[in-house]
């Protein structure tokens, strides 16, 4: 089960209303290297991990995720707050608005909806791993091409909390992968 | 949110911080024992700090006792906090 804390991880800041931001952004919340394909991927490949440490790194990060798409959303929210028509329409939200006028929706970018084809749970606990190491390097990437778009301050900080945590999440599924590929060799002695 | 509580929410987001770095590092590194000493103190330190933010403040989760009335339901929500 799940339990909900009333805060966020991390202090999310916008020095300004920026809907060009947030159009970029959104890509975090509904994208292919986005918060919520992140958690959906880690919390469904847990169940068929074979060791402890690999059911907990999976559960544990699956669920910090979902606080990061939380994050996500209150930057998207704060950057569209008191947006005009006319600003909404200036940068190019014009049909983000007709379907959701400010509401947060899981779409990339370009207004595509996520798709779990995003993601792939294999049963294979190495690919699996594998896959769930590539994605933390794609979503940090993701972030540093965010932060080369934004201009403002207060967003990079949060942004830069962000790419760090998937920096240390590639390195505890890097661990997560080599115990269980050790737990995999010592099963097969003949 | 006045400026006290939005500083003492930031504190506890910044313990409770320190707790999930070394839970997850834990995953991974069961028996270090000196990272579960840290951590166990950790998680001492957020008890405290959540307790103190609770009783001023009002219930941050599930199954904390809350004055009348219901006070779950009290604005801002995180999404709505000027830090």
């Amino acid at each position: 089960m799940w339990i909900y804390e009333k805060k966020l991880q991390y202090p999310a800041k916008v020095g300004r209303a920026n809907l060009r931001m947030a159009k970029y952004l959104i890509t975090q919340y509904g994208g292919p290297d986005g918060e919520l394909a992140a958690s959906l991927r880690y919390l469904t490949q847990r169940y068929t991990m074979p060791t402890g440490q690999a059911k907990a790194i999976l559960t544990d990060i699956g669920t910090e995720e979902l606080a990061h798409l939380e994050i996500i959303a209150t930057l998207v929210y704060k950057l569209m707050d008191r947006a005009t028509i006319g600003e909404i329409e200036a940068a190019g939200l014009g049909a983000y608005y007709a379907d959701h006028d400010k509401a947060l929706f899981y779409v990339n970018g370009e207004g595509v909806p996520w798709t779990a084809a995003y993601i792939q749970s294999k049963g294979d606990p190495v690919a699996d791993l594998h896959e769930d190491m590539a994605a933390e390097e794609k979503a940090r990437a993701t972030y540093e091409w965010l932060i080369n778009l934004s201009d403002d301050p207060d967003l990079n900080d949060t942004l830069s909390f962000l790419r760090q945590r998937e920096i240390v999440h590639f390195q505890r599924f890097g661990e997560a992968l080599q115990i269980v590929q050790e737990y995999m060799d010592s099963k097969r002695i003949y | 949110m006045n400026r006290e509580q939005v500083a003492a929410l930031k504190e506890l987001m910044a313990q409770e911080f320190t707790a999930l770095e070394l839970h997850l590092y834990l995953d991974t590194h069961p028996t270090d024992q000196r990272a579960l000493m840290e951590y166990n103190e950790a998680c001492r330190q957020v008890m405290v700090l959540k307790q103190r933010y609770q009783q001023q403040f009002g219930p941050l989760t599930f199954c904390e006792t809350s004055g009348y009335p219901w006070q779950w339901i009290e604005e801002p929500w995180p999404w709505q906090i000027s830090y």
